[in-house]
């Protein structure tokens, strides 16, 4: 076993977590991947996220899905295909409007989930840190901190004694996958 | 206010908890005889289904004037308590309501199975359900396309629309709580198959932060899409000119009614589930509490509704309105109409009491009673217009047959029987939001 993915502290709780990763970036390591049972308030800036552009692609997907809807109505009701009823407007747009509303809420929801399962990298089934030992316990009751073996700082004497100063329940090696 | 887990509830035993119920928890015959019964019932719903394409729609009571029967009011009734499990889960968290995380899963699930049922009767509905993708608009060789401006178009984008996005958002609430069964289960097959579906989870702290926000943005957009779904369903009939179905406050009337049935529903599902799976502690009384809280709301404006409808009756003085306003209330239908009152206006406020609110059998009770006072809403209004509307000469009442009374109880026997394999199959609360106010009730 010559490559490592990293070496990995288990942490009991969330506040403990939160200030091993701030401990880590002060120490210079920026390779850090935190993993958490449930959403921990400021553990993300605490590892330097610096925020997703989700909120912009939904709103791009929102326009989208809109004018797309839009068109889609105008183009069957005034060019493909025109009905004469009494004289009446064939471009009748408010009438277009729910399907409209319907097609933005409907294309906008569907890109939010793309761009974070795209952002996030998923799916990926398989990954280093589930070869760790009791990584299971990380969608149960456990925080882990793992320092990634690319970091420019990475040298396994030293972040392992950096990790054993927090005070962990372990430290552990993750083997790279092959 | 008293807190809403007891602080004896850890992040472990939270998770062995609720993931034992699907994954250890051995089948109990309570469950195994609902499912017997739930099934036979969906057996019978699919038979009929079949029988109904062969024969067409002469097996129900429906005809000309009243073309509109079960099939319309049973839609517009699953619609409606398909609201509540979306509301809960997307209002209640813009409003920062800690109280959800117990109870948005199950009411979701509630919320898709129902949606998902109502979406079939108007497909059945058509006379001709094979051609149902008519209604969709793709460039055919016949060159015809939807006509917009019907609101049963709206519809079909609505309705589709709102399956999608809360199936959408409950999938996404679901990848963290599937990732725990993936790591909790015994079976290899069992860990395969979660595993799969949790689309290799691991909880990372940016992965949680755009977990969060997407999970926000698909709060914010079916929020409005909840209380769209009801009003379009409600333009089928207001857009119409049937006396009794032309009126401006159909929209928010509809909306308000479909939350007040899925609260009632809400309760009539997690009454028994908290019981059997003892889960007493999630569920506890002061979220049923809140529930009822809501459901007194909705009512109000619901009454509100009811009495907005009779005085635009008479203040319209238009004859064939006034007709129908009286003719609810003494006509052919009126046991219904008087029935409906009382199971949907009288007997809620017993709600205004606190130990009403807190009452498991006063809640049980009122929650069934209320479901099928809804239904009766629907009926009325789905058929008292069409039966009698504006030449006497071409009245003629709709009597259901056995078959519309069998496709009934067996829609509710196919909304069991999902209901009851979510339960064994799926968290049915969400775990990570639990650790989180467990964490929470710590700090």
């Amino acid at each position: 076993m010559s490559a490592i993915h990293g070496l990995m502290a288990e942490i009991g709780g969330p506040e403990a977590l939160v200030a091993a990763v701030r401990r880590a970036r002060a120490a210079g390591y920026r390779r850090i991947d935190a993993y958490s049972p449930f959403p921990v308030e400021g553990l993300a800036e605490a590892i330097g996220f610096a925020g997703s552009r989700i909120p912009l692609a939904t709103l791009v997907g929102g326009i989208a899905g809109g004018s797309g809807g839009f068109f889609l109505q105008w183009y069957s009701a005034v060019v493909s295909y025109p009905v004469n009823v009494g004289g009446r407007p064939l471009d009748s747009w408010p009438e277009f409007i729910p399907v409209t509303f319907e097609t933005t809420v409907l294309f906008a929801a569907v890109t939010a989930v793309v761009a974070m399962l795209a952002g996030n990298g998923l799916p990926r089934l398989r990954h280093p840190i589930f070869e760790a030992p009791h990584f299971d316990h990380a969608t149960r009751n456990r925080f882990f901190l793992c320092i990634l073996a690319d970091d420019e700082r990475f040298e396994a004497a030293s972040v392992r004694r950096f990790l054993e100063e927090i005070e962990p329940i372990r430290v552990v090696e993750v083997p790279a996958c092959e | 206010m008293a807190e809403l887990l007891s602080p004896r509830w850890g992040y472990a035993s939270i998770t062995d908890k609720i993931s034992d119920i699907v994954l250890r928890r051995p089948v109990h015959w309570i469950w195994g005889l609902g499912f017997a019964v739930a099934g036979a019932l969906s057996v019978a719903f699919f038979g009929l289904m079949g029988w109904l394409f062969l024969a067409g729609v002469g097996i129900w009571g429906v005809n000309i004037p009243a073309a509109w029967g079960f099939a319309i009011g049973n839609f517009v009734w699953w619609i409606g308590i398909g609201h509540a499990g979306t509301f809960i889960s997307a209002f209640l968290l813009l409003l920062r309501q800690k109280w959800r995380n117990s109870i948005n899963r199950f009411a979701e699930a509630m919320t898709l199975f129902a949606a998902g049922i109502a979406g079939l009767w108007p497909i059945l509905h058509l006379g001709r359900p094979w051609f149902a993708y008519w209604l969709a608009p793709y460039p055919d060789v016949m060159n015809v396309w939807p006509q917009w401006r019907s609101p049963l178009v709206w519809d079909i984008f609505a309705i589709s629309t709102y399956l999608l996005v809360s199936l959408l958002f409950w999938y996404v609430g679901l990848i963290p709580d599937l990732a725990t069964l993936r790591d909790r289960a015994q079976s290899r097959a069992k860990r395969v198959a979660y595993g799969l579906f949790a689309l290799g989870w691991r909880g990372e702290a940016r992965h949680w932060a755009r977990f969060e926000t997407a999970y926000l943005l698909l709060a914010g957009l079916a929020a409005p899409l909840v209380i769209s779904v009801h009003s379009v369903v409600s333009l089928d009939f207001a857009i119409g000119n049937t006396p009794g179905y032309h009126s401006t406050i159909f929209p928010p009337y509809f909306v308000a009614g479909a939350l007040f049935s899925g609260f009632a529903m809400v309760l009539v599902l997690a009454i028994p589930m908290r019981k059997f799976f003892r889960l007493e502690e999630f569920i506890t009384l002061r979220h049923l509490d809140n529930a009822a809280k809501i459901m007194l709301a909705t009512e109000l404006i619901l009454a509100y509704g009811y009495l907005a409808e009779i005085f635009t009756g008479f203040y319209s003085g238009d004859r064939y309105e006034i007709a129908i306003t009286v003719n609810r209330m003494v006509g052919p239908y009126a046991p219904v109409y008087w029935a409906l009152i009382v199971l949907n206006i009288v007997l809620p406020q017993v709600l205004w009491f606190r130990r009403a609110r807190r009452s498991i059998p006063v809640l049980f009770t009122l929650g069934i009673l209320i479901n099928v006072g809804m239904w009766m809403e629907r009926f009325m209004i789905v058929v008292t217009g069409l039966a009698q509307d504006f030449l006497p000469s071409s009245w003629g009442l709709f009597i259901p047959t056995w078959v519309d009374w069998t496709m009934l109880a067996g829609s509710i026997g196919l909304f069991a029987l999902l209901f009851l394999l979510f339960l064994r199959g799926l968290p049915a609360i969400s775990i990570f939001e639990m650790r989180e106010i467990a964490a929470e009730e710590k700090a």
